[in-house]
Formats: C-alpha cells, structure tokens, sequence
C-alpha cells in the first residue's frame, strides 16, 4: 500500500477574527512555474537564490503602457530608466520595444552606448555629470537635462571650448500637492528659479533648449499629482513661446508610477491600491490636450517609467535552510534569500510564496534572511505554510532596483536567468565567484605574508 | 503526562479550551497525533503508528512530535505535572 504525503503536525491559536500583525488567516497561493519552467529546476540547473526575469512579462507591460499612452496622445517617447535595472539583456529588450534610454550617471551613459543606444537617444539625467560626461553628451548630441546653475554654467563653457551646439532641458521641480515634495532636483517652479534657468538658457547661443523635464517622485499612488505637474510644465512651456516664441519640443515626466507591491505599513495591499496605466494616461494626457500649448505644436511626451515597468518580471527563488522556533514558541524560517539580495525589502513587504503545491496549514511565521546579522528579515509577521528544509519559495514582483542596488555582502551574488520569449531560460548575469571578487583587491607587499 | 479533560476537539480540528476561553486549529496529523497522547501513547510509539501509515523519515518525524507537544505545553493544554 503507499504510504500517505506527511504534513508535519500544527497547532495554531485562533485569535477572534481581528487581524492581527500576522494577516487575516487566509491561504498562500503556491507558485510552482514561470513562464512553464519549474522553480524546482531552475534551481537544480541555476543554482539558489536565483534572480528570474521574464523576457514575456517585460514587453507585455511595456506593450500596455505604450497603449494606454498612445490612445490618448499622439506623440509618445519611453526612455528606459537604467538605474531600475541596467542588465544589458533587459535594457536591450526596452530598445528593441523602442525605447531610449535615460541615465544619470558616466557609468550609465557608457552602459547605454555599449548596449549601441545612438547618442542622440539618450537621456541624460541627475545631478552628477563631470565635465568628463557633459563633454562626451555633447560630442554625442544627447539630451541634456539640467540639474542646477554651476551645471548649466559648466555646460556653458565646454560648449564654447567645443565650439558646438548642445541639446537642453531642464529638470523642474514643483508642488504638486504630495508628500514629501522633491526639491533637491533641478529647478524650482513655485519661486521661480525654472523661469529662471529658461531665461539663461534662451540668450545662450551654444544652448537649444529642447525640452521640460519632471520627476515628481517615486511609487506616486494617485495620477492627480501628474495632472498638476503636467499642467505647470505645459504652462512654463507656453510662456516660453510667447516670450521667445521658441517652441518646446517634448515635455517629460519621469518616472514614479506605483507597482503593485505592498509598501510597509500599508492598510491595503498594493495590487488593490495601485493605479493602473490608464489613470495615469488620462491624467497626463488629458493635462496636455487641454494647455494652452498651440495645437499643431504639441510636443512629444517622454516617459521615464521604471518600476512600474519591470518590477512584474523579476522573481527571486530562494530555498529554505530551516525551521526553528524562537524563544516565545513562534515559529520562524531561514531562507537563502537575504536583504543583501533584496534591497527593496527595506520598503516592501514582499509576498512570498511557497513553490511547492500542497499545503494546507498556516503558521504565524517570522521569515529571516541567512546573513548573520539581525537587521536580515525578509517578512518579520506572515502567515505561511510549513515549508520543510530543502524545499524552495518565490518571491514575485522584484524586477525594479534589486538587481541595481544588490549588495556584495557575505556572499556571491546569484545568477540572473531571463526566461526568453520561446520559453527557454537565458543567463543573463553570471554569479560571482572567489576569482572575480578577488579581481579587484590589491594587497601591499608587507602585508602578503604572515604566520599564526 | 495528560491532555486537559475540559479540552473538547471536533472533527474538523478545532480545539476549546473550556477554561481560558482560547480556541485552536489543529491540522490532520496534529489530530491524529493529539488522540494518540489522549490514549496515553509514548511519542515512540506515536512515530510507529504515523510511519506505518504516512512516508516519513524517523528521525525528522520525532523531532516534529517533539515540536508539536511542545507547542501543546505551551498552550498548557497538558494536566499540570503531579496532579
Ligand atoms: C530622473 C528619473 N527618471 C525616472 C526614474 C524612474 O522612476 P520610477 O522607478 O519611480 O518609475 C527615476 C527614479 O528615481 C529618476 O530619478
């Protein structure tokens, strides 16, 4: 006779009904595939933790972004935020979809031109550009968005040593009703400061200003905001035509649009309070259609969208190294995957979730990290299944800013595997190793030997 | 060692505890684990009866025996020791 599947026994407190800090009681919804590949295997052949990246889930949602912004205004540009994730393979399937790339960094520049983004394609962003950078963006007729005076001031003068034109605009910042207000970036709308720089820039021969730029923030849960910022930039827009009777040729948002993960202290789930593309859509475009800006001279409108790109098609698979239950009889689970793996857990609570089918029993659960260090909670109250030893979880919706701000700590960094559109999975970032961390350390001659 | 005489548990797995008011969900093989120490089973002889019936490897099984009572001492829903 066969033996029956063994589930170990479990004995939970029921607490009346009111959630408490663990969740209402409710079923885990284990995620066995992605994209038709067994975590289980990918695992035995990737190695775990393993970072996934779903080639099909990337150009969906670019696809739906796209639509909900085309079918309201003509004129549509994506720039491809590198900071949110700047693998090549997943840059190179934002270019392929179309997309430019906009970067606030050398390093990032260099990336986009190596990946073969034309200069003339790239955005370039933030507060840091060398002399070096700014330099080589000219050279290159890149966009250059402009962050404060000593910038616009060093712009001015390697254009003159270059004897040659470069493309401009500015980034402005404004009140558009949140929380906090991001003023540390570009110029201010509300003092005056963006009419400002406008003005400088319009009685510089060497200087086109081509467009207007706006990053109101980040994980924005409400389209007004971009209503109200859309409606200011177009305003400072008209009010460059009228004096200058200079036309601004593209207007660009940014990025900030929310993802559908949970952030900490959240009442409702992300996935319910997350706006979706239209809503944002219609608040932008419908801001725009409506300016004053003349009709047959709208300007472009560029989107810098990143994690609400990306952050669907990155899963993190891990493997659990143990149960054990802490001192007040709680029970608790060490995972492979850490906060040096998942940075954005710092924000997050990230859904985990069981990659095995079959389980039935919930146990209010603490989920730590492996790293030998206390800060290293993955989910410090969530109810979740008894996953035994060896067995392996998913973490979903972790595409945007973890495989950037990754930590090198304790460990290598895992593979990243893109499944492909034919279902197949590529390595598309190798783990590291002894060898290649080791490449970059230096150690002088008198501390090279010792003895103990 | 005893189970609690005014513990009622029902089919489904549910368990009272008449004195404090404090109710419980016990899983299939918490269930059937739990009548075995009503019956005044040693875990010994619990991990037998369990691995006749469900695959399950000895060792591991003994420590989620283990696991469990400790669980159920901490609800104190054992008789306290020497009454
Ligand atoms: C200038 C700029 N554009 C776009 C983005 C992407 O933002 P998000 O991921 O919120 O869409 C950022 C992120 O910080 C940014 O600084």
């Amino acid at each position: 006779m066969e033996k029956k599947k063994f589930e170990r026994p479990l004995i939970t407190r029921i607490k009346a009904g009111v959630p408490d800090k663990y969740g209402m009681k409710s079923q885990i919804k284990p995620l066995t595939h992605i994209d038709n590949n067994l975590v289980a295997d990918l695992i035995k052949e990737f190695g775990s933790p393993l970072y996934i990246i779903s080639e099909k889930t990337i150009r969906n949602t670019y696809q739906s972004v796209l639509r909900a912004f085309t079918t309201r205004y003509p004129k549509v540009q994506m720039a491809w935020s590198y900071k949110t994730n700047y693998l090549n393979a997943v840059c190179n399937v934002y270019h392929q979809e179309g997309s430019w790339a906009e970067v606030v960094s050398g390093f990032e520049y260099q990336k986009a031109i190596a990946n073969g983004v034309p200069g003339s394609n790239i955005i370039f962003n933030g507060p840091d550009k060398s002399d070096e950078d700014l330099t080589i963006a000219v050279e290159n007729g890149s966009y250059i968005h402009l962050d404060h005076f000593d910038e616009l001031h060093a712009l001015i003068a390697i254009t003159e040593k270059l004897k040659k034109k470069a493309k401009v605009a500015i980034r402005v910042n404004m009140d558009t009703g949140i929380y906090p207000q991001w003023d540390r970036f570009g110029f201010n709308y509300e003092n005056g400061e963006a009419w400002s720089a406008i003005n400088k820039i319009m009685t510089q021969p060497n200087l086109d200003l081509l467009g207007l730029h706006t990053h109101i923030g980040t994980y924005i849960m409400s389209p007004m905001p971009y209503s109200v910022a859309t409606s200011k930039l177009a305003e400072l827009a008209v009010k460059t035509f009228r004096k200058f009777n200079h036309y601004i040729k593209y207007i660009d948002m940014g990025g900030g649009f929310a993802s559908k993960n949970t952030l900490k202290g959240a009442y409702l789930p992300g996935s319910d309070t997350c706006p979706s593309f239209d809503e944002y859509a219609e608040a932008i475009s419908q801001a725009l259609n409506n300016s004053d800006i003349q009709y047959d001279k709208m300007p472009t409108l560029i989107l810098e969208t990143g994690r609400a790109l990306i952050d669907d098609a990155g899963y993190l698979l891990g493997t659990v190294l143990a149960n054990k239950r802490l001192a007040d009889g709680r029970r608790s689970m060490i995972i492979d995957i850490g906060i040096n793996n998942l940075f954005t857990s710092f924000w997050y609570e990230h859904t985990i979730m069981p990659a095995q089918e079959q389980y039935t029993d919930m146990d209010d659960t603490t989920i730590y990290g492996p790293l030998c260090m206390n800060i290293d909670v993955i989910r410090s109250a969530v109810q979740f299944p008894v996953i035994e030893k060896g067995e392996h979880v998913v973490i979903p919706r972790i595409g945007a800013y973890n495989m950037t701000q990754w930590l090198q700590f304790i460990t290598y960094r895992p593979k990243v595997v893109m499944i492909g559109m034919d279902g197949k999975p590529y390595i598309v970032r190798e783990n590291e190793n002894h060898e290649t961390m080791n490449a970059l350390d230096r150690v002088p001659e008198h501390l090279r030997k010792f003895t103990l | 060692m005893s189970i609690k005489s005014n513990i009622a548990i029902s089919d489904s797995g549910f368990l009272f505890d008449a004195n404090t008011g404090d109710s419980y969900t016990v899983n299939k093989t918490g269930q059937v684990i739990l009548a075995m120490i009503k019956e005044g089973k040693e875990n010994e002889e619990i991990a037998k009866k369990i691995m006749e019936e469900y695959d399950v490897e000895k060792s591991m099984l003994i420590h989620y025996i283990d696991d469990f009572v400790n669980m159920l001492k901490r609800y104190e829903l054992f008789e306290a020791e020497g009454e």
